[in-house]
């Protein structure tokens, strides 16, 4: 056996070395300068002090003092991972039951449906967004709907400029990311193993949160995971539906960059984010690995 | 086992109707824009007054927006090439490189997805004033290219994983070099999914804000166009008119891109169970 696997060369030892080197450089180039590169200057960047100039000037942890000190910036943090973890738990329990139904109960139109979830996605989400505005504005779709219908005597301002309009506009928006990843994990479960649980006797019920749950949580993380990620540094939402009451991080970040021209400062806020990022995306790893243990 | 067929039956009768209102929920507030695109008023407001398309008129002969409309579609070309050749080499030589630089190579490419668009949007503002170019056309395409490389390496990584390894095997043992391989077997039994890749890039871009935003300079992309159109309450129905235009031609393209994508799995497929005569 070993004699004939030695006697023909594997393919992949024949890849030479200018074909390796071509197919590398496109990809290599990106990924170096575009992103390693790229995010290493904003983690620089975050340890400089502002003196007007591109890279700023020494060295020196300033920036992360009054992140951490000014009660400004806690409460925006505080309210950007309220508001994304919100989002990402309306998403998420609102979009199993699609994918349970896509997994065990769609058969032939299963294709369409997928197709038909996924569709807003990629269409424009500045305009997904701006719809939610014409149905939330004071003189808007939603209060006109409901004085039309006598529901309603007077329009409310309650609706938009409002962190719930933040979230329900998010919770929109990236309904699709959540959708996929758990529709996913579903469908790898073997029915097989639904089977044997009606068989020995567990109801519907018992073996939906016996077998199914727990099969398909490293679909549901994933699927917090890609709402969360870009929830939490949003900039467009809030400041189309959100108002004053729920700026975010991405807003914060924003404005350093523009109006303020702080960018050492900004680029603090931006590693900021991308710890938060980096911490939920281990806690998400260590859940999927208690999870993947179990199951 | 009869009486849990009923009551899966039963269940899944319901959880029907719960896709329907979700797809209702999914689509209704997008509906609304070609909706009040024919609307003759300025306010997106019911009761509706009356059909017009007064506003689709105005959207010819502007040449901001159709300034903005080539912009994009210039950026939107480029953009989607770079990222289709990055995801194809990319997941090409993830597969079959089996070096541990393609594999980091191909980890880092999909790491964007992890990244809020914003802190992409900063990081190449200082790359790009770093280096000299400052806001640009240029630096607006990079972004894009980052920004829809996740999605085109997804794509193309399953597609080549789907072609059966004998397939490439039997092509490097007849004698064909890594190139002709790549080239005359690999590229164009995936053919559908890079097209598709490259649709999917297209639209991400055509979509994209947010990184626009940090690096545009004196000339916007659509988005941008609009972005700065919402602000006058006046001009809001010829935005609705546009954007209907825009989710018109996004739904066609994704339609085909999807359509593509499936195609190809199935031909993937068809070689290896297929009668050689």
């Amino acid at each position: 056996m070993s004699i004939i696997v030695a006697a023909r060369p594997s393919p992949e030892a024949r890849t030479s070395p200018a074909f390796r080197f071509a197919m590398l450089l496109p990809g290599g180039l990106v990924t170096f300068f575009l992103i390693l590169f790229a995010l290493g200057l904003v983690i620089f960047l975050a340890f400089r002090s502002n003196d007007g100039s591109l890279l700023g000037a020494g060295l020196t942890v300033e920036n992360f003092v009054t992140v951490a000190t000014d009660p400004l910036y806690w409460t925006v943090t505080l309210r950007s991972l309220v508001i994304a973890g919100l989002v990402t738990l309306a998403t998420v329990v609102t979009a199993y039951p699609v994918a349970y139904y896509l997994a065990f109960h769609a058969d032939r139109r299963r294709n369409l449906l997928l197709f038909l979830v996924t569709l807003p996605f990629w269409t424009s989400y500045l305009l997904r967004v701006f719809a939610w505005k014409i149905v939330l504005a004071y003189n808007g779709v939603l209060n006109s709907a409901l004085i039309e219908s006598h529901i309603w005597s007077e329009p409310t301002l309650a609706f938009l400029n409002t962190p719930a309009a933040v979230v329900v506009t998010l919770a929109h928006a990236y309904a699709p990311f959540a959708i996929l990843p758990i529709y996913v994990a579903l469908d790898t479960i073997p029915k097989s193993l639904l089977e044997a649980a009606s068989d020995l006797g567990a109801r519907p019920f018992t073996s939906f949160r016996r077998v199914v749950l727990p099969n398909s949580m490293p679909g549901v993380l994933a699927a917090a995971l890609v709402v969360f990620v870009p929830t939490v540094g949003d900039y467009v939402t809030p400041a189309m539906v959100g108002g004053p009451s729920s700026t975010m991080i991405g807003t914060l970040i924003q404005s350093q960059f523009g109006k303020a021209n702080d960018w050492p400062f900004g680029a603090a806020l931006s590693v900021c984010v991308m710890l938060v990022i980096l911490c939920v995306v281990l806690v998400a790893r260590g859940a999927d690995r208690r999870f993947g243990s179990r199951a | 086992m009869s009486a849990a067929r009923l009551d899966t039956n039963a269940s899944g009768r319901w959880l029907g109707l719960y896709v329907l209102a979700y797809l209702v929920f999914l689509y209704l507030p997008i509906l609304l824009i070609p909706l009040f695109s024919f609307n003759n008023s300025i306010q997106a407001a019911f009761p509706l007054q009356g059909f017009t398309l007064e506003w689709y008129r105005t959207l010819y002969g502007n040449p901001a927006l159709s300034g903005a409309l080539a912009n994009s579609l210039v950026i939107g070309a480029i953009a989607a090439s770079g990222a289709t050749l990055c995801g194809i080499t990319v997941s090409y030589m993830d597969l079959y490189g089996r070096s541990p630089l393609a594999a980091a190579v191909s980890a880092i490419a999909r790491l964007p997805i992890l990244i809020p668009g914003v802190i992409v949007g900063i990081s190449l503002l200082i790359l790009v004033n770093l280096i000299g170019l400052g806001p640009s056309r240029i630096a607006i395409v990079l972004g894009h290219i980052l920004v829809a490389l996740p999605t085109t390496v997804v794509v193309m990584r399953s597609r080549f994983a789907a072609i059966p390894k004998t397939i490439r095997e039997a092509a490097l043992d007849l004698g064909a070099s890594d190139w002709t391989t790549f080239r005359r077997v690999m590229l164009p039994l995936s053919a559908p999914a890079v097209l598709s890749a490259f649709m999917l890039a297209f639209l991400i871009s055509f979509d994209e804000f947010i990184v626009v935003f940090f690096l545009a300079g004196t000339q916007p992309t659509l988005p941008l166009y609009i972005w700065s159109q919402l602000r006058f309450p006046r001009s809001l129905p010829t935005v609705m008119a546009l954007g209907t235009v825009i989710l018109t031609v996004s739904f066609i393209i994704a339609g085909i891109a999807e359509m593509l994508r499936h195609r190809g799995l199935g031909a993937a497929r068809r070689p290896a169970t297929a009668n050689p005569a």
